[in-house]
């Protein structure tokens, strides 16, 4: 089976981003720091397994967001994210 | 206190809905109820620690006193054959929720819905259409919804009375049902695969723009969406939740 | 999060085999090969595949797939432990030892210092200690139980590191980078450990 059989999409990973945002993200529109593609967290493409969550660009691939959560800490990394709205 | 709490849910009830797949009926302290399409995350825990984790769609309305989740037995699932197999009534299940703000949908958003179920992505859109039966005639009338489920065969078909009872009961609602591998000598559903012919005809019974919610595992998942955009469906109307393998 | 965690009735972990003393701990054994993977599987032609190996002077050697095929061939049999807790005892191989990648480095006079970082197609990467893929513990491997190695598993070739946790042995690699210092690679950024022992437990940062 090939990876992009085995991806999920960011509703996988809502329940680790409520753990870091104080309201739900998965409707928020992520503008991707690759190829500026915009669209909802929901949508991207979820790859990482048990390992973490590598949340990717459905365009470019880009890595948007990416999350590991170890005993003590969660590590996040925004750099491929260029914007994120939210709606209030 | 914005962090999801983990909460001990009692079982008050189990239904079979096919030969492998089993609802769970939960009774969760301090549930502040759930939005029709969000997910609960279950979490096991051995007697030696040992932990495993999964997300299930909640199956039941937002009206409903109980959650429901609906756990289809994988091979080798650890979770879903304990979850299926060995959880009864009045044992706790721990759980926290709900989960989800992008695969949701509430009756207030009107217009016409068009719902593709694969499977056991059929649970989230069950949430959904059990929320607009909760809705008068003339809310419902506003909320013109067609349901396309592909099963493998008619014993695999999740909530198969409900649904006909929907169908026939309802002005506006139409359930058109496919099954891929057999189905019997009597049966008047659909048969085969969802391709862009079967989509073409449901988009066409569905008028203006209709939110559309898709769901089941990443490959039906995909083709579908991709073939919807080709329909002429906008793609920002369309909303995707894939299902993985895991158990 | 509360200190005595819900216990679910009758709950327990699949049936681990009894051959405990191969198992690190805090693993289990599998049967399966399970694919773990950061990213869609790349589809790198052959006939475009290299090998490269950079040292920090720039200097730099590079094989293509049929180069690398005419290099002597090892079969090595390994239990490999992946970081997410399973492994899988006794699977065999074919590769190319890392030892003979490196002598014709050093004849090429390439500096070998201590760290090194894998680089893959996609973005993946991993850093490891040079020494750690010296002296017969690593290989590049094109060949999984007797078949060419699948791209879902890393084919056309791929790290094979097995004494370290599994995501050092990185799919679809293409080079190593020999650093001077230690730098993070994909997982590692994110707070999996810079070397990833089974055997001490070393899955994360600050682990011993």
């Amino acid at each position: 089976m090939q990876s992009e059989e085995m991806r999920l999409d960011g509703n996988a990973a809502a329940g680790v981003l409520r753990d870091l945002f104080t309201v739900d993200t998965t409707a928020a529109e992520a503008t991707c720091g690759g190829c500026g593609k915009v669209g909802p967290i929901g949508a991207l493409f979820e790859y990482g397994h048990e390992m973490g969550v590598v949340l990717r660009c459905t365009s470019c691939e880009t890595p948007v967001l990416r999350i590991v959560r170890t005993d003590v800490a969660m590590y996040v990394d925004f750099s491929g994210l260029r914007l994120l709205r939210v709606s209030q | 206190m914005s962090r999801l709490e983990w909460r001990v849910a009692t079982v008050v009830g189990v239904r079979d809905e096919t030969p492998r797949t089993r609802s769970l009926v939960l009774n969760v302290p301090g549930w502040a109820g759930h939005r029709a399409g969000q997910h609960v995350d279950v979490r096991l825990v051995a007697e030696d620690g040992y932990e495993a984790q999964r997300s299930y769609s909640i199956a039941s309305a937002p009206e409903n006193e109980s959650v429901e989740l609906t756990v289809e037995r994988l091979d080798d699932g650890e979770v879903s054959s304990y979850l299926c197999d060995v959880l009864g009534p009045g044992d706790g299940l721990e759980l926290r929720g709900p989960i989800g703000g992008y695969f949701v949908w509430d009756i207030s958003s009107d217009g016409p819905l068009l719902l593709v179920g694969g499977g056991s992505g059929i649970v989230p859109l069950m949430s959904m259409l059990r929320h607009r039966a909760r809705s008068d005639a003339a809310v419902r009338s506003r909320v013109p919804t067609v349901l396309l489920y592909s099963a493998r065969t008619a014993e695999e078909l999740i909530y198969k009375e409900e649904l006909e009872k929907l169908a026939n009961g309802n002005d506006s609602l139409m359930v058109c049902i496919t099954l891929t591998r057999d189905a019997p000598a009597e049966w008047r559903g659909l048969r085969g695969r969802v391709d862009r012919a079967m989509l073409e005809m449901v988009s066409a019974t569905v008028s203006g723009r209709p939110n559309v919610f898709v769901c089941g595992p990443t490959p039906f998942t995909e083709a579908v969406a991709t073939l919807l955009v080709e329909l002429g469906h906008e793609p920002s109307r369309i909303r995707t939740e894939r299902f993985g393998p895991t158990g | 999060m509360s200190d005595t965690p819900f216990i679910a009735r009758g709950f327990h972990r699949r049936r681990p085999e009894a051959s405990a003393n191969r198992l690190p701990p805090g693993q289990y054994e599998t049967r399966d090969f399970p694919v773990l993977s950061a990213g869609p599987t790349p589809r790198t032609p052959l006939s475009q595949w290299d090998f490269t190996i950079n040292d920090p002077t720039g200097r730099s050697i590079r094989w293509s797939w049929d180069e690398l095929m005419a290099l002597p061939h090892e079969s090595p049999t390994v239990d490999i432990h992946c970081v997410t807790k399973w492994s899988k005892f006794g699977t065999r191989w074919e590769g190319i030892s890392l030892d003979t990648m490196i002598a014709a480095a050093r004849d090429a006079s390439l500096a070998i210092p201590s760290y090194v970082l894998a680089f893959s197609d996609g973005d993946y990467s991993t850093n490891l200690p040079a020494a750690d893929i010296t002296g017969g513990k690593a290989w590049i491997a094109f060949g999984y139980d007797g078949a060419p190695l699948a791209p879902e598993h890393g084919g056309p070739a791929r790290l094979l590191v097995p004494h370290l946790y599994f995501w050092k042995s990185a799919k679809w690699v293409r080079g190593l980078r020999f650093i001077d210092r230690d730098v993070p690679g994909f997982w590692e950024q994110l707070g999996y450990h810079n070397r990833g022992d089974p055997w001490k437990e070393q899955r994360y940062q600050g682990d011993p």
